[in-house]
Order: C-alpha cells, then sequence, then structure tokens
C-alpha cells in the first residue's frame, strides 16, 4: 500500500490518474520563489517556454535574461551574475545544459561556489520522437561528480514546484532534472519534501523480498510494478530518491537491510547514474546484491514516449519481469 | 583622471619594473609556470591598480568596487605580484606560488584567495562572467552604478568561442560599464597566434559585433590611461581595448620567444633578468653590483 503518512494520490494506481509534466512544476515553482525572492534571476537559451521559464519571464521581465543558443555563456553569465549576489536559474535541455557546459559548471559555478541552479530538461528517453541527440541520459553522472553540486530529480510536477523552492532556499549549486512528457501524479500538495530525504512510496504487507529505489519520471512505473508483484507473490518496498546528490545513505543503507537485495531504476545510463550512486553506499557500507535498471550503454532513438519506455523495459512490465529475474 | 603626470608617468614605471622583478623572483621559485604573458602585461596590471581600478585591499569585499576578472588565469603572477605590491598581501609571500599550501594556486582558485572576483585557468570564460556581472549591476541600480567592469583575456584566448557568445550578449544588452582589455602579445603555446588560428583583423571583428574599439600599445602609461578614460565616457556600447604589448617585456632575452609562454626561468636566467629590470637595460648601475 501507499505509505499513509506522506498523503500520497490516492489516483496513482488508476488509469485516470491526473497526467502532467514534471517540467511545468518547476515553471510554477520558480515564479512562485520569484515573488518571494527579488534576488533570483532567470535565464534561458532560446528554449524559454518549452522549459517552462515563460511564468517566470511574463512575471518579473527586468529579471529574465534571454541568452540565445549558447549553453557556454548560459552558465558563465550565471556565475557572473550569482558573484553579484544573484540566484540566477538557468535553463535548456539537459543534453545541451550540462551537455555541453560541463567544464563551464565545474569551474566558473561549481570551484567558484557560486549559487547557480541549473536547470536540464527533456531529460530521459521519455522526450520520445525528437529522437537520440535530445534524450540526454548520461547528466545525473556528469553533475554528480562535481564537488559543491546537489543533484535533483524530482517524480512528478507536485514535487518538481517543492522542489524548485527548496533549491531556491538553499542557494548553493544545484542541478534540477526535469522531464518533457506527461507524467502520472503521485504526491499532493500536502506531501512532505525535505531535500537530502528519500521518502518509502509503496510499501507491501510482510517481509519484502526486494527494496526497489526509483526516481523521477519512472517512480510511478516503480509502484505499479510493484504492486504488480505483489500479487504474484513478491513483496517489495519503494524508496523515491528525488536527492541524488547529497544522496540519503541512511534510508538506502536501511532498505538493503531489510529487504537484502536492491534493484534501482532510472531514466538514464546504467553508468553513472542513480544505481551507481546506491551501490557506491552500499559496497562500501552494506554489500548487497543489486540489479540497475536504466538504458545499458546505448543512445536513444525516436518513438511514442510509451514506445520508447517499453522498448528499453522500464515501464511497469518491463519492471515487474526484470524484478523477477532477479530474484531467480 | 585620463591625464598622467610626468611624476605619476614615473612613479607607474618604477612600480611595473618591481612588479616584473617579482614575477621572476616568484617564477624561479616555483619553477614552473608562465613568463612572457605576466611580463607582457605587468605595466597593463600596474596602470590598473595604482591608476584606473577603484578598491579597497584592507576592505577586499566593498561593495563598491570595481570588479576585475583575469580571464586568462595562466598569466595570475602578474595579477598576485600586482595585488601584493598594491597590498593585499606581504610580498613576501609571492615566493609561495604554486606551492602545498599556498594561497597562490597555479591558477588563480579564490577558495584560496577570496578577494579574487574568479577562479580562471580553462580559457574563454571570463568575458561571460563578467557580461554576468554587469548584467546584475544594470538589474540592482541601473544608469545610478558607478563601478566599471573590467576583463583580462588573452590574444590566442579569443579562439574559444564561449567568448563570442560573450561578445554578442555583451553587445545586445548595451553593456556601458563593461571594459575588455585583450592582451594582444601575438603568442600562444604552439606558437605565433596568426599561424595556429588567425584571429586578425581584431579590431574590425569587435566592431563588427558593436563593440568600441581602441587599440593601443599595452606599454604606454598614458594612452592606456586615456583608454580606460575613453572606454568609460562611452555610454551606449561595451568596450575593448587592444591592448599591443611585447611578451617578455623588459627583459629583451625573453621577448617575442614563444618558448617563453609557458616555462618558468632556471637561476642563471633568471638571475640575467632581474639584472636587466634593476639596470634598466644596462641604461644605470645596479645597486646590487
Amino acid at each position: 500500500m501507499l505509505n499513509p503518512k506522506l498523503k500520497l494520490n490516492p489516483k496513482v494506481f488508476n488509469d485516470d490518474c491526473e497526467q502532467e509534466p514534471i517540467r511545468k512544476g518547476f515553471g510554477m515553482g520558480l515564479q512562485e520563489a520569484g515573488e518571494k525572492d527579488t534576488s533570483i534571476v532567470a535565464l534561458c537559451a532560446d528554449l524559454t517556454e518549452s522549459t517552462q521559464m515563460h511564468h517566470f519571464k511574463n512575471s518579473f521581465p527586468e529579471r529574465f535574461v534571454e541568452i540565445g543558443v549558447a549553453e557556454q555563456n548560459l552558465a558563465t553569465v550565471s556565475s557572473g551574475m550569482a558573484a553579484m549576489g544573484k540566484y540566477p536559474f538557468c535553463s535548456s535541455y539537459a543534453m545541451f545544459s550540462p551537455g555541453r557546459n560541463w567544464e563551464q559548471i565545474r569551474t566558473t559555478i561549481c570551484y567558484n561556489d557560486r549559487p547557480v541552479c541549473i536547470v536540464g530538461s527533456h531529460a530521459g528517453v521519455s522526450v520520445g520522437p525528437d529522437g537520440g541527440t535530445h534524450q540526454a541520459l548520461e547528466d545525473i553522472a556528469l553533475m554528480r561528480v562535481l564537488p559543491n553540486m546537489m543533484v535533483f530529480s524530482p517524480c512528478d510536477s507536485i514535487e518538481a514546484k517543492k522542489v524548485t523552492l527548496a533549491i531556491a532556499g538553499k542557494k548553493k549549486p544545484a542541478y534540477l532534472r526535469l522531464a518533457r512528457e506527461k507524467t502520472g501524479i503521485i504526491t499532493t500538495e500536502e506531501t512532505p519534501f525535505e531535500i537530502g530525504k528519500a521518502q518509502v512510496f509503496y510499501e507491501s504487507d510482510g517481509i519484502p523480498n526486494v527494496g526497489i529505489i526509483a526516481t523521477g519520471s519512472l517512480v510511478r512505473n516503480a509502484i505499479l510494478a510493484a504492486r504488480d508483484l505483489e500479487k504474484k507473490g513478491i513483496k517489495s518496498k519503494v524508496l523515491n530518491i528525488t536527492t541524488i546528490k547529497p544522496i540519503d545513505a541512511d534510508a538506502v543503507i536501511a532498505l538493503a537491510k531489510e529487504t537484502g537485495k536492491i534493484v534501482t531504476i532510472e531514466e538514464h545510463q546504467v553508468a553513472g547514474g542513480l544505481g551507481g550512486a546506491v551501490s557506491e553506499v552500499l559496497s562500501q557500507n552494506l554489500p548487497t546484491k543489486m540489479k540497475i535498471l536504466g538504458i545499458n550503454d546505448q543512445f536513444g532513438q525516436s518513438g511514442t514516449p510509451n514506445e520508447l519506455v517499453k522498448f528499453y523495459k522500464l515501464d511497469r512490465e518491463g519492471i515487474a519481469d526484470s524484478v523477477i529475474d532477479f530474484l531467480k | 583622471m585620463h591625464y598622467l603626470s610626468d611624476e605619476k608617468v614615473k612613479f607607474l614605471e618604477e612600480k611595473a619594473n618591481d612588479i616584473r622583478q617579482s614575477i621572476i623572483e616568484m617564477l624561479l621559485e616555483a619553477k614552473s609556470g608562465h613568463t612572457a604573458g605576466p611580463l607582457g602585461m605587468a605595466d597593463v596590471f600596474t596602470l590598473l591598480y595604482f591608476h584606473a581600478l577603484k578598491y579597497d585591499p584592507k576592505n577586499p569585499n566593498q561593495e563598491d568596487r570595481d570588479r576585475l576578472v583575469l580571464s586568462n588565469g595562466h598569466i595570475c603572477p602578474v595579477l598576485y605580484a600586482t595585488m601584493a605590491h598594491a597590498g593585499y598581501m606581504p610580498v613576501e609571500e609571492l615566493k609561495t606560488l604554486r606551492k602545498f599550501g599556498s594561497r597562490l594556486q597555479g591558477h588563480p582558485h579564490r577558495e584560496f584567495m577570496p578577494w579574487l572576483e574568479s577562479s580562471s585557468g580553462p580559457l574563454g570564460s571570463g568575458l561571460s562572467q563578467t557580461v554576468g556581472m554587469a548584467l546584475a549591476e544594470r538589474i540592482d541600480k541601473g544608469r545610478m552604478s558607478e563601478k566599471t567592469f573590467y576583463c583580462l583575456t588573452g590574444d590566442g584566448e579569443l579562439d574559444e568561442g564561449n567568448n563570442w557568445e560573450a561578445i554578442m550578449l555583451a553587445s545586445k544588452e548595451k553593456l556601458h560599464n563593461l571594459i575588455a582589455i585583450v592582451d594582444r602579445n601575438n603568442i600562444q603555446i604552439d606558437g605565433y597566434t596568426e599561424d595556429v588560428m588567425p584571429i586578425s583583423p581584431l579590431v574590425e571583428k569587435w566592431e563588427a559585433f558593436g563593440w568600441h574599439v581602441q587599440d593601443v600599445d599595452g606599454h604606454n602609461f598614458e594612452m592606456l590611461a586615456e583608454a580606460i578614460g575613453k572606454a568609460k565616457s562611452v555610454y551606449d556600447r561595451p568596450s575593448v581595448i587592444i591592448a599591443n604589448t611585447i611578451p617578455g617585456k623588459g627583459v629583451k632575452e625573453f621577448q617575442w620567444d614563444p618558448a617563453w609562454h609557458g616555462k618558468a626561468p632556471n637561476k642563471e636566467e633568471a638571475d640575467m633578468a632581474l639584472k636587466e629590470l634593476r639596470t634598466l637595460g644596462g641604461q644605470i648601475r645596479s645597486e646590487h653590483e
């Protein structure tokens, strides 16, 4: 059952579960953060509406900078504004920022320890028909290895808004990973969110056979798979990790201790992402047998989001099958 | 402000000579680092820190200071030496350059030296940071701003595309209180800039991008002071001063030779260079003789 303490959306299992793009929550969150805090500025590289920055731009045009198609400039101009006391949010598609401008982010934001939030929208294969060039599958790895950088991957639009507001309050270098496609709503306005705290979203009755750790747009599929597995007699606990860095090591270790086996799920390369972060924690604290589900050393391709998620076995059936295989 | 008295010019010349000697001494001690660029830019740095810039070394974070971003971080010996002579740190500390635990990192790092406006080393991103600073200032102060935002870049560094992104944005935003100073010394690691990657004609390029351009002798204090004064009076565009400099300036054995871009002098070379600087190229007897 869903964790009752978290006041999650009871319709999450239903076909008529509300759907909204995760990026939309960011757009609303940034606008609200901008109302509360006039030091917040926004910069975009010619994708203002697509990354949902237009709400902020329309409300605070004097605090918005259109950079043009120039992602290296996007990161470095943001660093300069941060040096003068601003808290810049700069957005593009994840493939271009942080995909193209990694060194600029490393040196001018992280090395300088300047408070800038890099917003990478359209991450993962669920970008769909645009194809592999536009499907960032390496961004978590790129950002996770940088000192001073925090990494966030919200699971739905409502959580994305809360994460955006929390980042705005923190004023440190941060990476916010967003997805393009409409995603089922899992949380509610009442669901608590705290930076660095993972939350158990779903728990089967009885002693779990496996711990499932998911992030971002695949958390709902993980919950749906967990319920399907329960019907087949496999009991699990599903942990949502929104803050990938700093990771909630206590929650990961506790889940591994309780279940003895861990499966991670993400719309990212199997190398270097959430699975990597979890295995770094477990291998050094509580070596645990793991299966990392993601994109396995391949690029994405064109298709509908559903076709692609199914092809890479990250839909509810694919996840359930992989868990069954893993437990054999 | 624009006019320098003869006494001021003499003072600046002596200061630049002291700074060049410090650069040689610190590079000798460090046993690695860049020689040609720092010596070539010693006059520009002297003019900035002893004439043009608004700052207080005792209160380095005071809000109304001018901002200076060194984009080509590898010439940091001249930044460190000038800042030491300007009172930011003891001159003696310069000899810790590049050593473990030193505030004087091989390329500038503001975590070690918080009064730096930015860390640098990887080329091509200083100008866009300075553009960001000027944009933030405009949001806060509009036309009431009294700060000037300086960015020092190399000429080889202009190979980096990030610069041209910044050049376009500064022009679009009409950042009139932004002054870029290009160290036009014609050398980079692999040889002469026009062989490695031709960047001429610089004046026409910056003009085409909408900047106010001045092309000056980077060793002439009066011309440099006048150029900065003129750049500050421009109200509708960013300004660039192309400072034509001689790499290795002050030590004729080092001048113009790309080999001195990225290496430090040994003891013999340093002694020769210091003697040449102390005697002003043999014009006077050294007090050490």
